[in-house]
Order: C-alpha cells, then structure tokens, then sequence
C-alpha cells in the first residue's frame, strides 16, 4: 500500500496520430450497460510492444491483466492470438484494419512498454474502432513504478471500458474484505485488501479477535470495521497505508457496530446497541461530535449515506419485519422505500446516486437487489442459500457481494454481477472470504 | 458420597421444581452443599450447587428463542428463574450474557438482533432481584454458532441466549 501510496502516476496525451477517416456506420462503436449484453464484443489485444529487453517481463503480464478486465466484464470477448491476421510490431504505425476486420474484432488495443534504468517503466496505448476504420480516442501514456505494473494495466483497461461504454471505469480499485479459516463454530477471520480482481492480497489485522464489515473512506485510506479486540463489539478505524488502529471514542458501556463513513470523510454513521435496542448515530472520526439519529424501541442498523451527504438509508424492524428506509442525514421522520414480499436489509446507495443495492430474504432464499431511492423498480439480480452484503464498484454499475455455502462445510466466498443482473462471477480470493467493501477508483 | 447423592435429590428437586411450579423452589436452591473451600478461579465440580459448572449443566446456561425473535418462552423463563436464584445464592459471581442468531440473516441485523436476546435474559434477571451491576451482555449474531448445520435442527440451539459465570468482575 506503502508503494502505491508514493507511486505518481504520470498521465500523458498522445494526441491523434491517426485523423479518423469517413464513417459509414450510424454511430460510434457503443455498448449500453444497463441492457445486459448478450453478445460479448469481440476485442483484439496483440501482445504489447517491448521497447527495450527490460520491458520485456511487463509487457506479456500488462496485455494479460487488460485483456482480463475487459473479458471480465462480460460486456468484451477476447479473440485469441492464434486467430489473427497481422501482427502489431510498431505502436507508431496505424492497423490493417481489413485484417482485423476478417476475423470479427470490433476493437483492437495496442500498445507498447519500456522500462527505464530507475524502476520506472511507461505503458501506452491505442484503440481502434475496426469498422468505423478509425481510432478510438487519443492514445494514451501512464508512467510509474515497476511495482505498480498492474495499476497500470487497470489504467488502460479503464480507459478503454470508458470509450466504449460510455461510463467510468472500475479496475484501477481495491477492496476490503474479511478473510475467514477454520470451521464454522470457530471461524477465524481478519482484515484484507485486495486488487478488485483479487490479486496483491494484504492483510491489515491478524485474527485474534473478530472483525467483521469493513467499509472504506472516501478517498480509500482509511477503513472503518467492527472488531471484537476491547472484548465486545466497536467500531474502528485503521489506517490503510501504516496499519495503525484506534477504537472511536465511544460510550465504554455501549456495543457499536455498522459504521460507515460520510462522504465529508469525517462523519461516522453506526450502529449503538443500549439495553438491547440498537439506533443509529454519528460522530466524528477523531471523537466528539456524538449525535443520536433515531430513537426507536426497534432494530436500526446498516446505514448508509446518499453521495451528496443529504440524506441515510438504513434498515428497521419497525413495522414489525426488517426493511428499507430513507431520512434526512441530520435525523428527522424516514419513509419506508421497500414494500415487497419478504425481509429487506443492508441498503447500499450506488455512488452514481441512482439505486440502492440491498439484500432480501423470501421464502428461505437470499437475494441481492437493486432499487430506485423511491423504493420502485425493485429487480433482484441473485439468488442463493446466503447472498448478502452488497457493494458498489466505483461506477456505480458492478456490485460485489458475500455468497454462502449450506452446511457444515459451508464457506462464503466473494461474487460480482452487473446491474443487469449478468456476468456472475467468483472473485478469486485464496480462502473463504465475506464483507467485501469497494474502494473509490484509485487517484 | 454422601454429597454426591445430596446433589442428584438437588437437581431432581430442582427439575421437579421447574416442571411444576417454575416460580417456587423451597429451601433446595443453593447454599447447602459446598459454597465455600471452592477454588474461584476453577469451573468446580458439577455436583456443587454453588459451582459455575453446576450452573451450566444442572440449572442450564442457555436459553432458546423463536426465528427472529427475542420474548422468552414458559421454557425459557423456568431456566433463568433458576439462574436468578443462583446468582442470589452465589453473590460472589457476575454474569456475562451472550446474545447469538441463527445464519438465516444478515450479519448487522443480527447483532442487533443478538443484543436484544442478551438484554431479554438480563431484563428478566434483573426483575428476579439480579443486581444489574453484575450483569453485562454482549451479542455475537451470527459468529459463534453452536451447532453447524444449515437446517432447523442446527438453528434452534444457535438462536440462544447464554449466561456465562465468571468469579469475579466483568472483562
């Protein structure tokens, strides 16, 4: 973290080295998330360029993680290289467009790596839109440290999701999780960070005492969790870049749990646990500031702030079943937004500020859904024996979640699916792992 | 050997006692047998009324709850009026109550919904003349469960509250 903290990332323009010649197609080269695609778009993505003998090693592994995210997504199928037509040997020189046009790409990235004697190394790229014989967008350069070769490569995958979709990326992330060994009635757990796609796993605790839902500050370097270490459920924060935690300065006697943070990056919503009933509070992260939300004899719990910090989702069981509702973020009078079949809980507002994720539970089943903030268009995206606790990819379009196993043997895992409810997909993580928490897109 | 049989007529008078007449013990409760000479530190034999191990396999250390719920059932209540007597008869003990949940819900809910178990046993304690000093909760929701299997079976012993001795002062 330490190393990617201190790396810069140097963004440079290549300007358009190729004039985009006439279109004859209607439109550029599109896909439109929210309709689910059914038909992945073919992608060519020739090895990268080498261009000096220590580029070699990066480049391979860069073309590889680009080609990943992109097939990751559902929405791009890579076509192998065996099937090309012509090879990319310069970066500085346009593609034949009709050879990759005869075996179906629709879009073709290139690019090239060189590495420099300090541990530096620069990656850039190109993409063409094949049928519209033209390129697709600048090219682009991004320099930094070798070790952060797959940032990198999540950099160019980024844009090149951008261009094509139309929306914000979401492979230059991380996430929080809890990572868990040993069996179910002795579950060891702790905290991890990861790459979104699983991979420069660190883990941030050790497991002496339970943690669980770690959800991270707005700029990614602080997270928030619940720990047993004082004894008894508390909410803490730790610094992502040293390690260090603190518990917050919250009432001794009280159990606190749930928190997240506001989008100011200071203020703390959670959970606080009195004589058995549990409501909502603030503070602020460095300690004063206590200020109740709710007070009901009811369960309120899993809150959760609007991007713009004007208002809180969160969950209760004061109608008697856990369900949905809205209020200002200061406190004041919520309204119920879900009205379906079944149980609702652990509302998540996307950071585009149009959905809310949430799990539900009906007939013994667990879902995970997406809602409009009003509560209407409710559309569940999984079902299994234990999906719960979504999150949002930073671009509001991708939801990670925890998925778990019947049994004694039962074990959670982390998933993803789009919004449209395709593309489900396990996340690699080296044991069972729960409670996954995107980062914001890394700066 | 004496004391052993002593102990049995305890716990039977005491199940007899919870069949029939929940609120009402006679003289059988506690402070005969023991009470003194124990180590604090240790769990003690089970067949000392004044042990915590006596507490736990004799009286019972837990109690049961319905799907998503927190009331205490007849059930229930027999148990923790015998708990209650224990602790008045065992002033040198505290309490910590342990409130868990079933798999079937989401983690936050049910740590919720653990505190709120954890605060029925302790309520109820207290209302039985339980000092509340001595009493602490705390919820694992659905961390700890007892038994591991996903169906009914498993999750009626995992919807528990449990009252755990400790001999002196609340970590």
């Amino acid at each position: 973290m330490r190393l990617i903290k201190a790396m810069t990332l140097a963004v440079l323009c290549l300007g358009a080295a190729f004039p985009a010649v006439a279109q004859e197609r209607s439109g550029p080269l599109r896909i439109e998330i929210t309709e689910g695609v059914i038909e992945p778009l073919p992608v060519a993505v020739p090895t990268f360029i080498a261009e000096n003998p220590a580029a070699q090693e990066f480049a391979e592994s860069i073309t590889r993680v680009i080609a990943a995210d992109l097939a990751g997504t559902g929405l791009f199928r890579e076509i192998p290289r065996d099937a090309f037509i012509s090879q990319v040997t310069s970066f500085d020189s346009t593609i034949q467009y009709s050879d990759w046009k005869a075996i179906n790409a629709q879009a073709v990235v290139t690019g090239a790596v060189s590495a420099a004697g300090d541990g530096r190394i620069t990656v850039k790229f190109r993409a063409f839109d094949v049928f519209a014989d033209a390129p697709l967008g600048d090219g682009l350069q991004f320099g930094g440290s070798s070790a952060s070769w797959r940032r990198m490569a999540h950099k160019v995958a980024d844009a090149v999701y951008s261009r094509i979709t139309g929306e914000g990326g979401y492979f230059d992330s991380r996430v929080v999780f809890v990572s868990e060994s040993g069996p179910k009635d002795a579950r060891l757990k702790r905290l991890g960070v990861m790459d979104y796609d699983g991979a420069n796993v660190q883990y941030l605790t050790d497991s002496s005492s339970i943690v669980l839902a770690p959800r991270f500050s707005p700029t990614g370097d602080r997270v928030l969790y619940t720990s047993y270490e004082t004894g008894s459920p508390r909410v803490f924060v730790l610094d992502v870049g040293t390690v260090q935690r603190r518990a917050l300065d919250v009432p001794a006697e009280s159990m606190t749990f749930a928190p997240r943070f506001g989008p100011d990056g200071q203020t703390v919503l959670f959970s606080l646990s009195e004589g058995g009933n549990s409501d909502l509070y603030s503070m602020n992260v460095n300690g004063g500031g206590l200020q109740r939300l709710t007070s009901a004899p009811s369960i309120e719990t899993a809150p959760d702030f609007s991007p713009d910090g004007s208002r809180i989702v969160f969950e209760s069981d004061r109608s008697g079943t856990q369900q949905l509702y809205v209020m200002p973020a200061g406190g004041g009078e919520p309204s119920r937004i879900s009205f379906g079949q079944g149980r609702y809980g652990t509302p998540v507002w996307s950071p585009r500020g149009d959905l809310i994720a949430f799990t539900k539970q009906n007939n013994g089943r667990f879902h995970i859904g997406v809602m409009r903030t009003d509560g209407s268009e409710e559309r569940l995206l999984t079902a299994s024996f234990l999906d719960e606790g979504p999150t949002w990819a930073p671009n509001g379009r991708v939801i990670m979640f925890t998925r778990g196993t019947q049994g004694a043997g039962g074990e959670p895992a982390l998933y993803s699916v789009d919004i449209s409810g395709r593309n489900l997909r396990r996340v690699p993580t080296e044991g069972p792992a729960s409670d996954p928490a995107w980062s914001p897109l890394l700066k | 050997m004496k004391l052993h049989s002593k102990a049995i007529l305890l716990v039977l008078a005491l199940g007899l006692a919870a069949c029939t007449n929940p609120g009402r013990f006679g003289a059988g409760g506690a402070g005969g047998a023991g009470g003194s000479g124990i180590d604090a530190a240790g769990l003690g034999g089970v067949n000392d009324p004044s042990s915590p191990a006596y507490f736990q396999q004799s009286i019972g250390d837990r109690v049961l709850f319905a799907v998503d719920q927190s009331s205490l059932s007849a059930d229930a209540t027999q148990v923790l009026t015998q708990q209650a007597r224990w602790l008045a008869n065992n002033p040198e003990f505290t309490a910590l109550i342990e409130g868990h949940a079933d798999e079937q819900g989401t983690r936050e809910y049910n740590l919720a919904l653990g505190a709120r178990r954890a605060n029925s046993v302790m309520e109820y304690l207290v209302s039985q003349g339980v000092s509340p000093a001595r009493l602490k909760t705390i919820t694992y929701g659905k961390e700890r469960p007892l038994a591991i299997c996903s169906d009914e079976a498993c999750y009626s012993q995992n919807r528990r509250a449990v009252t755990v001795i400790a001999a002196s002062g609340l970590s």
